[in-house]
């Protein structure tokens, strides 16, 4: 959803108009991912709360996103390291949620697996173009790797009680980031910052003015239908 | 499709149209399956060969000789229209953040993501025409190529929205119908896609606008609001009135153009006023009424001063538009080089492996 988010706000702003669409597009599927999430967890909760009224009429305490997705979209550069970081996460993880035992959750993972594979070529090309385009691009990309590579550790924060055990994932991110990121000729940063609080509603100064901004026609017209 | 779930009512809106569309499509195939005269004789007058292609209704393609003019005017209006769909992008693209629901902004995102690929779609049959996307991108940031006026209005509430499917898509398909039928294969081809699609977004900008209208006293008076801002702009995307039009004569004689700008804006507000009738929506217009002789709306005529201001750079978002697509163009030089540099190194990679 927040993910969706910061993607929408590039629309009519790429550098290139195959690179508006493409960007657009992928917003727009993980959109629509979230609105299956959303229904879904709206359902088990079983309060009646639907995919709007989780999406607007929350704050931002109680938003569970990762930290990732939430930082501004910065230059070209940092979007598309969030975006290869957040597809490598993604794509391993809804191919294990294809498999579990909850048919709804299998039947998303199943849908939003194939969309996460276009997401990675996606960001995995622009962050080899960018890493090993100019010297300008090189900079700008290795710049971005440094900034939001430590975001990436949250991504796997161990949760045994999760359909999917984010720790589970983690080797298959190594696998896929280690050989883009050589090819890319970038390298890896050694930080030992972990930031993180995202999946326990505790967030960056960021996520506020997000959600200002999202829910803020919504919130203005309590109950209406659009 | 296009990745949301909405599915349009079976309304008064755009059927006819699409139906329209439709045909032209059929034409176009039957005139590609007739045979067409053959290649011109060595010793014949290829402007009398060109019109006698063009008046026998049979499609002029890219390698055909034409007149110099008329290549011209094909690159000036298609290479406008691509423009606005570019520039157009902008006044949606500022409600994507905000949109009151999920499937609404699924909805916006798939719109404006259509509007790019019209766009794209629009420079390539205006590239077979002999002039690089480049140039023509070149030209619009130079300000000496235009985009169509109404993309000057800002857009201002949600409700917004809903008006620019209804009117503006609904004023741009009236337009483009015809266009179906242009005697340049490309842009014939290229028109019956787009307005397929726009058919769609018209429905759904009717959609929000029914919804709007149908919902609390506030988002009633938001709809309203909208199409009392957005109904005379709209009105006035026919272009100048007939006499006033400078290429519509030779544009209708070389079946570029198959109506007139009135001829078209009429036809227009006769499918308006029934709409608004079932939206439940007044037109800002004390004096339209039945006209029983004419079988047609009277109605009061934009204000085509404003018109050839906003034309000429003094809307109230021309400066805004133009500096963001600007921005946008400068701030992605650097990413541009990059790529051009990487797709260099792999092409030398390459050679080397085959050397």
């Amino acid at each position: 959803m927040i993910a969706a988010q910061r993607l929408a706000e590039w629309t009519s702003r790429a550098p290139e108009m195959e690179e508006d669409i493409a960007l657009t597009n992928i917003a727009l599927d993980q959109l629509g991912a979230a609105r299956l999430l959303l229904s879904y967890a709206g359902e088990l909760e079983g309060a009646g709360r639907d995919e709007d009224a989780l999406a607007y009429l929350r704050d931002d305490r109680e938003f569970r996103n990762v930290l990732l997705v939430e930082l501004p979209n910065g230059d070209f550069a940092v979007t598309m390291a969030k975006l290869f970081f957040l597809a490598a996460y993604q794509l391993p993880l809804y191919t294990a949620l294809a498999g579990c035992a909850d048919e709804r959750l299998a039947a998303i993972g199943a849908k939003a697996r194939k969309e996460s594979a276009y997401h990675l070529d996606h960001g995995a090309l622009w962050v080899k173009r960018l890493g090993d385009g100019t010297e300008e691009s090189h900079r700008r990309m290795q710049a971005a790797v440094d900034q939001v590579w430590p975001y990436t550790q949250e991504l796997f924060a161990a949760d045994p009680a999760a359909p999917v055990d984010p720790a589970t994932l983690r080797s298959a991110f190594d696998e896929t980031v280690g050989p883009v990121l050589t090819e890319a000729t970038l390298t890896r940063p050694e930080s030992a910052w972990a930031p993180g609080g995202g999946r326990a509603g505790v967030h960056t100064e960021h996520l506020s003015y997000l959600l200002a901004e999202m829910q803020v026609l919504h919130r203005a017209h309590p109950g209406a239908r659009w | 499709m296009y990745g949301n779930d909405f599915s349009a009512p079976d309304d008064a809106t755009g059927g006819g149209l699409l139906g329209e569309v439709e045909a032209a499509e059929a034409e176009l195939r039957a005139a590609a399956a007739r045979q067409r005269r053959g290649a011109p004789a060595p010793d014949e007058d290829l402007a009398t060969y060109f019109d006698e292609v063009v008046g026998a209704e049979q499609k002029i393609e890219p390698r055909d000789w034409m007149p110099e003019a008329y290549r011209k005017t094909l690159i000036r209006q298609i290479a406008q229209h691509a423009h606005s769909e570019i520039i157009g992008m902008q006044p949606e693209g500022n409600w994507i953040s905000r949109a009151p629901s999920l499937k609404r902004k699924a909805i916006l995102l798939a719109k404006v993501q259509d509007e790019a690929g019209h766009g794209l779609y629009l420079y390539a049959a205006a590239e077979t025409l002999g002039v690089s996307r480049d140039e023509l991108v070149r030209l619009l940031l130079e300000g000496r190529q235009k985009y169509s006026s109404i993309f000057n209005y800002p857009t201002l509430t949600w409700a917004d929205m809903g008006a620019i499917g209804w009117l503006v898509d609904g004023a741009a398909i009236v337009n483009q119908v015809p266009l179906c039928r242009c005697s340049y294969g490309p842009y014939a081809r290229a028109m019956i896609r787009v307005c397929k699609e726009e058919s769609f977004h018209q429905r759904q900008g009717y959609e929000i606008l029914h919804t709007l209208a149908h919902g609390t006293p506030a988002q009633q008076a938001m709809a309203q609001d909208a199409v009392d801002r957005w109904w005379y702009p709209s009105l006035a995307m026919f272009g100048p009135p007939d006499g006033n039009s400078t290429h519509s004569a030779q544009s209708m004689a070389w079946k570029i153009k198959r109506f007139s700008n009135d001829d078209l804006r009429q036809r227009f507000v006769d499918m308006c006023v029934q709409q608004a009738d079932i939206l439940g929506l007044r037109i800002p217009d004390d004096d339209l009424r039945w006209n029983e002789e004419r079988q047609a709306y009277d109605y009061t005529q934009p204000d085509y001063d404003e018109l050839m201001r906003v034309i000429s750079g003094d809307g109230p978002c021309n400066r805004e538009r133009m500096a963001h697509r600007r921005a946008a163009y400068n701030d992605g030089a650097w990413v541009r080089e990059a790529a051009a540099a990487y797709a260099a190194k792999r092409a030398e990679q390459k050679e080397k492996v085959a050397a």
